[in-house]
């Protein structure tokens, strides 16, 4: 990695760590901590969907894992709540290792995978619905103790700090996957199995690391959530909201890029905001404003937001070459 | 190096390979030639493990890899052309090629520089940063043959590198070819240009329905009876026997 791979994703992360210092209402930084602890998820989703091109409709069975193992673990076996994040991540890992090996193994590709994952964050949720051990219907409430040893913090804006710097260390490994072999290989795999596979490449390992670094990330994001909101329940961790959640933020933003997770889910919560300030009496407004974004999106942006603009971009230099060659004409 | 032996392929009812066997030794280009559908780009997928075997086995280097995965053969520096050409479209054609350069290199600035390197090689040196989806036919055989190439492979099985190419392109295409032999690496090219298969090959093997009917130097394969017959129909080797004598 070179530094102009690093400085815009430094300048980023700097400016929106300087976000709280200017807003201080709660409801925004709520706002904002949701929106991140999105974006961090769907950041897992996109290495799996964007750069390997196995499209996910079950990441909520990562989401709810990493919610469930560290609220387990606080409640039950008096875990640290920072040892429950690191243990919550590996769970991730081994989930989606796990879900991989499964359906990988057996050849499943495109709708068959997607239909898949969508089964086993279903079978997950009907289970923590129904298990004692899980909380059942009624859930699990982490107990209040505000601490920073307990990842609890009393300032909202630290909580915020701390996914930020999630959300740009995931930005790092992306654009590492990005400028590596694994990466190389993974986008090779997702353009065209065979041809990879006759390069050399183990498209079986490659997936799975993919998919094992995917859940990973997602199940994180699915341990912030219940760190940050304190209690969750089966149709939260498990639902097909966040499923779904995780696969519009990089299609809208960009699949497959390293900033478009982070764009999407920006869009998404920024225009589900303002519907809801406008039209708050409409339930699902926000909803509304998701199915109608997404229809946009693949109906004039198929690269998502990114795509978009890297295309007006293009169109903008070519109108300035072209400009220049009128001129070098006019001039001879 | 090579030795395949015995080995059949049934596709449902059709033997779309039918006992067919060859022996390559190391370096020389090999030529594979027979009628449409005789099952050449079969018999490649089996020995680059695309397409497991009905039956009989597969040895490259002494090593038995009948069952083993393509990823592992082109590990072992078997490596492949598809006829139907197969870029990773959205990628551009570096990134084509250094795909195959990873194999052996595991950073990416050595894969990169080794991309540049195959790609100025097989004369696509001016399209590097174009994406391949939009290379022309001819630009994305040469692609083809630079991802293999890249792989740095002992073994090349080229399948039909020079269809759809016009004349000039395929003599641009040969001195390559025969400058990777000279490297020593070992050619198997399937091949209907059959001026690039008299000049190139040293030896050829001709498939027809399956069977591996003939096998020697391509002047003396092409005068055969059985493979004039294999390719333009039964009888026609006496037919055109008859004609000779008749104008002599
Ligand atoms: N995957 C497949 N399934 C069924 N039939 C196949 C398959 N691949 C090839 N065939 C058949 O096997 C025969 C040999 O095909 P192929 O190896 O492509 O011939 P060639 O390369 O010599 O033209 C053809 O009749 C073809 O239709
Ligand atoms: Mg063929």
């Amino acid at each position: 990695m070179t530094a102009r791979d690093l400085i815009p994703i430094a300048v980023l992360t700097i400016l929106a760590a300087l976000l709280p210092l200017v807003v201080t209402s709660s409801p925004v930084l709520n706002f904002l901590v949701f929106m991140l602890i999105v974006a961090l998820g769907a950041q897992g989703w996109n290495i799996l969907g964007g750069f390997g091109g196995q499209f996910s409709f079950g990441h909520a069975a990562f989401f709810g894992t990493g919610a469930y193992v560290t609220a387990i673990l606080q409640l039950r076996y008096g875990v640290n709540a920072w040892a429950g994040l690191v243990l919550a991540t590996g769970a991730g890992a081994v989930v989606g290792w796990s879900i991989g090996y499964l359906s990988f193994r057996s050849g499943l590709r495109g709708s068959y995978f997607a239909l898949v994952t969508l089964a086993f964050a279903e079978v997950f949720r009907i289970l923590a619905n129904a298990a004692s051990f899980t909380g059942g219907a009624a859930g699990l409430l982490i107990k209040l103790d505000v601490s920073p040893a307990n990842l609890q913090f009393a300032d909202r804006a630290v909580f915020y700090w701390l996914v930020l710097a999630l959300v740009a260390a995931v930005l790092l490994l992306t654009r590492w996957i990005q400028r590596s072999r694994f990466g190389a290989q993974l986008v090779a795999v997702r353009e065209n199995e065979d041809a990879a596979k006759a390069l050399g490449v183990d498209s079986l390992a490659v997936k799975l690391r993919a998919i094992a670094l995917s859940g990973a990330v997602t199940a994180l994001s699915g341990c912030l959530y219940a760190q940050y909101f304190l209690y969750i329940d089966a149709n939260i961790a498990y639902g097909s909201w966040i499923s779904v959640e995780l696969l519009l933020a990089p299609i809208i933003g960009g699949v497959g890029t390293v900033f478009g997770p982070v764009v999407g889910a920006l869009t998404l919560h920024g225009l589900g905001e303002v519907a809801k300030q406008f039209a708050g009496r409409i339930p699902g407004i926000d909803l509304i404003v998701f199915g109608g974004v997404l229809v946009l999106a693949v109906a004039f942006a198929r690269g998502g937001i990114l795509g978009l603009l890297e295309r007006l971009r293009d169109r903008g230099r070519g109108m300035v070459a072209r400009g220049t060659k009128e001129v070098s004409h006019a001039g001879r | 190096m090579l030795a395949v032996d015995g080995v059949s392929k049934r596709f449902g009812g059709l033997m779309a390979v039918d006992s067919a066997s060859l022996a390559l030794e190391p370096g020389g280009i090999v030529g594979l030639i027979g009628p449409n559908g005789a099952g050449k780009t079969t018999l490649f997928s089996m020995i680059s493990g695309f397409v497991p075997p009905s039956d009989g086995r597969i040895r490259f280097e002494g090593t038995d890899i009948t069952a083993e995965e393509p990823h592992r053969r082109a590990q072992r520096g078997i490596g492949r052309t598809f006829q139907i050409v197969q870029p990773f479209a959205g990628l551009t054609v570096c990134e084509n090629i250094a795909v195959g350069a990873y194999l052996r290199h595991a950073k990416r600035a050595d894969a990169t520089a080794r991309a540049r390197e195959v790609a100025r090689r097989v004369g696509l040196g001016a399209e590097l940063d174009r994406p391949a989806g939009g290379l022309t036919v001819a630009g994305r055989k040469r692609l083809e043959l630079a991802r293999a190439l890249a792989t740095e492979p002992k073994l090349l099985l080229l399948d039909e590198v020079l269809a759809g190419l016009n004349p000039s392109e395929i003599r641009d295409i040969i001195p390559v070819i025969r400058g990777i032999r000279d490297e020593g690496v070992t050619i198997l090219m399937i091949e209907h240009v059959m001026q690039a298969v008299m000049n190139l090959c040293e030896r050829v093997y001709v498939l027809a329905q399956g069977r591996m009917i003939a096998e020697g130097p391509p002047a003396a394969v092409c005068a055969d009876p059985r493979v004039i017959e294999a390719y333009l129909g039964h009888g026609a080797a006496a037919r055109l026997a008859a004609e000779g004598a008749a104008h002599g």
